[in-house]
């Protein structure tokens, strides 16, 4: 290996990580928050993907039936358990919530399909249709379990996935799909190297959108309320904080992060509809680095993920995915010995 | 009992149709049962593994995958019989489960089913990538299976083969759930300190139990290559171990009966869905995928126990009862018992004995000792630092400071199990029963250390004897804490106080030595608590030593002979009931001070 | 006197093993009242079934409404605040984020906001100096200040304080009681729970003695203080 194809893979994994870290730092939110290791976050990625493609190709988007689909049956399940619990008058805001707001996603995609769309508005509707995606899935499947124990939750969540891809076959079909590069050409580094700018415009809109997330976490009284649940679920009860809302909360910002990683990721990989498990599952080994808490270590792990991988592939492309899933195991292994340590403690304290 | 006949009628009728099945059905019918078969012998191992010992495995299909490649390239490259495939793949199978059991099962949390994903993905992906396993187009023309001249090629030929395995595997499991490694096995879920305090090893169980689960998965696996003489990857892939686990789940978690039912459940259903979609809609297959996961997901919502959750209402538990009242003779050779220390001889001594947790000292430079024969209490005002120092004196937590002796041995950097097996018992503050285990299981856990048996010789039945005499030794211990005559009723169904009695009976199914008791009389009301107390002193006056964490001052005041009080982590006094009452400090210790 | 919480006939059970057995109390507007007991009388699991966070039959009423079929958030935005044993502080968050949240629930105006932080830090003034720290780096007393400056500042009308001084050093113990006893100027009422019986009993109006999950003995605090029987509870009787 040359330092120059050193280089070039490094450069191929650093595009790839700012995916993983996107992915990443949506699957510990969910996870801090919930207790759900949200599998389908990848099926999301790849269905946005694969939107952005039917809006390029001046087709409908299947997604408007997908999340139509969803939408209705959460406005059912959210009316049924209503009127069991005889809170009539919650009704009107559970129809607009999950019915009306991603309606009007689902609308306007509708309007605008099949017309000259400028790439950044394409990209918008593209994220708006992804937006109510995860909050629909999760009230849906994983609302009625949320007090199980993560195993449970943990199934369930594998099973959505199997779910999702095959909603995915039926609405997109087998085709895979590719999308104009957001941004064309190349910066020369030296004589025979080069970065393509659409690789600086994923590492680029990572980085601002990482920015972002900690800043509404720092910032806002919501953001400070997702992390005071995610820190300690019954304080944040005792002040008011209620659950449920901080879930749908933390799948709505994830959701919006998996619309991203669609965007980005179409114009460099092929995305097929059942793509997003090894996207989702290598944004998880990021995710377990950071012990599904940590935030910065997770921005190191999707680091490592994206240049195991990129080295891996140039070594035995077929294996490439089997070497970053191996790597999770020694991850694994270390992170329960330093945790295991710390899960004693809380316990044995004489309160 | 009526319960148990009727489970042992719907065994025998199962057994029959299954039996006189290929008489009456057609090769398609009878291919499909081989499937159930098959899918029947991995959800067995993953009912162990998972359902009952608690150890959720994502990875099983990929055992399936390793056998079978394995019997296939064994077969097709060296040439060799389909039956040394059978032992060359039982070997790579567990061998591959023993490593990776090794690396990964002592993982926590949420942490080692993700770990199953990770090899279990990882595995199907090798088969499609490594080029002396035919990549993603497999291995074909494997030899079929063979008795003597006869091959048995037809669906219907080896019907009798996997049935048989399946009939084998099920009264292993079985004979090895009601047996001593059983217990323990029905006893994981509870926790490792919960199995170290009657001298059980639970991660050595688990690792056994991992294995076992993979040498099912394997035998499936050798079967599938040999039946269909052709492998891929795609029946190894993750979807086909969620296709597991579905069975499972539907079948009933923790129900052997469950293993059998929930594969034939779900393959008859898929069968049932491939005859009817494509006569409703083109994309029958991408249908079916949709449907299974959906009802996967109403049964996590639903019906977490599964058919067999019901079935069991109906039919009494299909695990074994222990043997009734009756047929226990007096003639059982009693367990051996150890010598127990002359009254008044030094047997526990703990010196300077300090615990820091972070910056917190909980337990201070305290000191005591405590000689045979003797009741002593300790107390001290909520946070003093009692159930840390209990935990440091049982060897579940390890001592920052200082050291404890127990029968004149220093037993400071020992672990749990072995001090346990030293002959220190101890119960638990917050109680850890098996509340689906009958009361007689849950005491006969605690004679764990004082039999022999293990996993093969469980599974195999050739444990009655030393079963006879757990079983003897657990009545008698039930009947000398006054629950006798209650045997068969579930832990789960009894008051705390109960719970409290049942968990001392256990600890003296240990033969102890030493008692260490965690506030046995909360929960009991006040007549029970003298009984506790009368029971106690009877235990105190045949020898056994005991030591009392308790809050209850009106029991503690009126039982010990010494006590011990502890404040902010420190030893705050030392000596008779009567001096501690009069003790100003320990007067305000608890009462506190006025400000 | 107006009675601004009643509990009638409050049962609470884990499993099959009632915890709570039958317990009615009432409190009235201004008042401190103190629940004494020994350790595992079912004193935690009382306040813990009154904010909602156990499921318990029998009666809660905060101010004549009906709460006991309420989840937590919403009696927290009725003016209940349990600041529980265990604290429940959010651990990898700065103190000023810590009392921030407190006033979660009345989503207060930023002004507002301001206000009722200078006036729990005037009251606590050793969370002033640690404002920018990791609540989980602040040592015992001052966590027990936290906890309680954090449910000051969503404004309660009722707090239920269980084991305020458990853990802490005396002299720690004697600054956060007068802070507790001096609360009820600025109009809060308090349900206290304390094993350290006499401290409780010299800053509270009344007392409840429980054991085994039943109100044993009531009555006004200086008259329980001396009552001979409450003894017994903590130390027991020789037979």
């Amino acid at each position: 290996m040359t330092w120059d194809v050193a280089l070039i893979l490094s450069i191929d994994g650093l595009a790839s990580s700012a995916i993983y870290l996107l992915a990443g730092l949506g699957l510990v939110l969910i996870f801090s928050v919930t207790r759900v290791i949200f599998v389908p976050f990848g099926d999301i990625a790849a269905f946005s993907a694969l939107t952005l493609a039917a809006f390029e190709a001046k087709k409908v988007p299947a997604t408007i039936g997908l999340v139509g689909t969803l939408a209705a049956l959460a406005v059912a399940a959210e009316t049924i358990s209503l009127i069991r619990q005889r809170a009539f008058a919650r009704l009107p805001m559970a129809v607009a919530g999950w019915g009306v707001a991603p309606g009007i996603a689902c609308a306007l995609a509708w309007w605008a399909a099949g017309r000259d769309l400028s790439m950044p508005f394409a990209i918008g509707l593209t994220i708006l249709l992804a937006m109510p995606m995860a909050p629909l899935v999760a009230r849906l499947a994983l609302k009625p379990i949320a007090d199980a124990s993560v195993l449970v939750l943990l199934i369930a969540s594998l099973v959505l996935h199997f779910l999702l891809s095959g909603l995915g076959l039926l609405f997109f079909g087998p085709e895979g799909v590719r999308t104009q590069p957001l941004l064309g050409g190349s910066i020369a580094i030296t004589d025979n190297f080069s970065v393509g700018l659409q690789v600086v415009l994923m590492v680029g809109a990572a980085a601002a959108l990482s920015a972002l997330f900690f800043l509404a976490f720092e910032r806002t009284l919501a953001g400070k309320a997702l992390r005071a649940t995610a820190v300690n679920r019954v304080g944040a009860r005792l002040v008011g904080i209620r659950p449920a809302r901080t879930s749908l909360l933390a799948y709505g910002a994830a959701s919006l992060l998996a619309g991203f990683v669609g965007v980005l990721i179409s114009p460099v990989t092929t995305i097929y509809y059942d793509s997003g498990l090894l996207i989702g599952l290598k944004a998880f080994v990021a995710a377990i680095i950071g012990g599904l808490t940590s935030y910065p270590l997770t921005a190191l792990g999707a680091l490592a993920v994206g240049l195991v991988e990129s080295f891996a592939s140039f070594w035995s492309g077929a294996l490439k995915d089997v070497i970053v899933f191996s790597l999770l195991i020694p991850v694994l292994i270390l992170r329960s010995a330093l945790s295991a340590h710390a899960e004693e403690e809380p316990e044995e304290i004489p309160s | 009992m009526r319960g148990l006949s009727r489970a042992r009628l719907g065994l025998i009728g199962l057994v029959a149709v299954l039996a006189i099945l290929p008489a009456l059905a057609g090769n398609f019918t009878i291919s499909l049962f081989n499937d159930i078969g098959l899918a029947a012998l991995v959800v067995l191992g993953l009912v162990l593994l998972s359902g009952i010992g608690g150890t959720v495995s994502f990875g099983q299909a990929a055992f399936v995958g390793v056998a079978a490649y394995a019997s296939a390239w064994f077969t097709l490259s060296l040439g060799f019989s389909p039956w040394l495939g059978l032992l060359f793949a039982l070997a790579i199978t567990g061998a591959s489960a023993l490593a990776i059991g090794v690396l990964t099962l002592r993982l926590g949390g949420p942490y080692l089913p993700m770990s199953t994903i990770a090899w279990g993905l990882s595995i199907a992906l090798l088969f499609g990538n490594v080029e002396a396993l035919g990549r993603h187009s497999g291995l074909s023309g494997i030899a079929p299976l063979a008795l003597g001249p006869w091959k048995l090629v037809t669906s219907g030929s080896v019907y009798y083969l996997v049935w048989g395995l399946v009939g084998l595997a099920a009264a292993f499991s079985y004979c090895l759930l009601n047996s001593r490694i059983g217990r323990v096995i029905r006893a994981l879920r509870g926790g490792s300190i919960l199995l170290a305090s009657v001298g059980a090893d639970a991660g050595a169980v688990r690792l056994a139990l991992f294995v076992l689960s993979a040498l099912f998965a394997a035998l499936a696996g050798w079967l599938y290559a040999h039946i269909n003489r052709f492998v891929s990857p795609a029946p190894f892939s993750l979807h086909a171990s969620i296709d597991y686990m579905f069975m499972m789940v539907s079948g009933g978690l923790a129900q052997l009966s469950g293993a059998v039912l929930g594969s034939g459940l779900v393959l008859l259903l898929k069968s049932a869905l491939q005859d009817v979609l494509p006569l409703l809609t083109r994309r029958g297959s991408q249908i079916e995928t949709l449907v299974f996961a959906v009802l996967f997901l109403l049964l996590l919502h639903h019906a977490r126990a599964g058919v067999a959750g019901y079935l069991v209402r109906w039919q009494g538990e299909l695990v074994r009862k222990p043997p009734d009242e009756t047929s226990v003779d007096d003639d059982v050779p009693p367990l051996p018992r150890r010598a127990l220390p002359v009254r008044g001889a030094p047997l526990l001594a703990a010196e300077g004995v300090t615990r820091n947790f972070g910056g917190l000292v909980a337990v201070n430079n305290v000191g005591f000792e405590l000689r045979a024969g003797d009741i002593l209490g300790l107390i001290g005002p909520n946070g003093a630092g009692k159930t840390t120092m209990f935990n440091l004196l049982s060897g579940t937590l390890p001592l920052s400071g200082g050291r404890i002796a127990f029968q004149g041995q220093d037993v400071t950097g020992k672990s749990q199990r072995s001090i346990a097996r030293m002959g220190l018992a101890r119960t638990f503050q917050h109680v850890k029963l098996r509340p689906q285990m009958s009361l007689l299981d849950n005491v006969a856990l605690g004679a764990h250390a004082r039999g022999r048996c293990g996993i093969l010789q469980g599974g195999l039945a050739l444990n009655r004897a030393e079963e006879a005499r757990i079983f003897a030794e657990a009545r008698r211990q039930l009947d000398r804490i006054g629950l006798g005559g209650r045997e068969q009723e579930l832990a789960g169904s009894l008051a705390l106080g109960t719970q409290r009695l049942l968990e001392i009976a256990r600890a003296l199914a240990t033969d102890p030595v030493l008692l260490i008791l965690d506030e046995p009389a909360a929960g009991l009301r006040r007549q029970e608590k003298r009984d506790l107390a009368d029971r106690l002193r009877r235990l105190r006056d045949e020898g056994i030593t005991l030591l009392i964490v308790e809050h209850d001052m009106d029991f503690v005041m009126n039982l010990v002979d010494r006590l011990v009080v502890m404040n902010f982590g420190t030893k705050l006094f030392e000596g008779t009931p009567q001096e501690a009452r009069a003790d100003a400090g320990v007067r305000s210790a608890y009462l506190g001070h006025s400000t | 006197m107006t009675v601004l919480l009643e509990i009638r006939d409050l049962h609470v059970a884990y499993g099959r093993v009632e915890a709570v057995r039958g317990i009615s109390l009432e409190l009235g507007a201004g008042q401190i009242v103190s629940v004494i007991g020994p350790n595992g009388a079912g004193k935690t699991t009382l306040l813990s079934a009154a904010i909602g966070l156990l499921p318990a039959s029998g009666s809660v009423r905060f101010e004549g409404e009906e709460i006991g079929g309420l989840d937590v958030e919403a009696r927290v935005e009725r003016g209940l605040c349990l600041v529980p044993e265990s604290r429940e502080l959010f651990g990898e968050m700065s103190v000023q984020d810590n009392l921030r949240l407190g006033a979660y629930a009345r989503r207060l105006p930023r002004r507002l906001l301001k206000e009722r932080l200078d006036f729990v830090c005037t009251k606590f003034p050793r969370l002033a100096e640690r404002r920018d720290q990791r609540a989980d780096t602040l040592s015992g007393g001052e966590r027990q200040m936290l906890a309680l400056g954090r449910a000051l500042m969503s404004g309660p009308r009722l707090l239920l304080l269980d084991e305020p001084s458990l853990g802490l050093a005396p002299l720690i113990v004697q600054e956060i009681l007068s802070i507790v006893s001096r609360l009820r100027q600025e109009g809060v009422s308090i349900l206290l729970v304390e094993q350290n019986a006499m401290a409780a009993l010299e800053i509270s109006d009344f007392g409840y003695v429980i054991e085994s999950g039943e109100v044993d003995i009531r009555g006004p605090s200086d008259v329980l203080a001396r009552d001979p029987r409450v003894f017994a509870t903590y130390l027991g009787s020789m037979e």
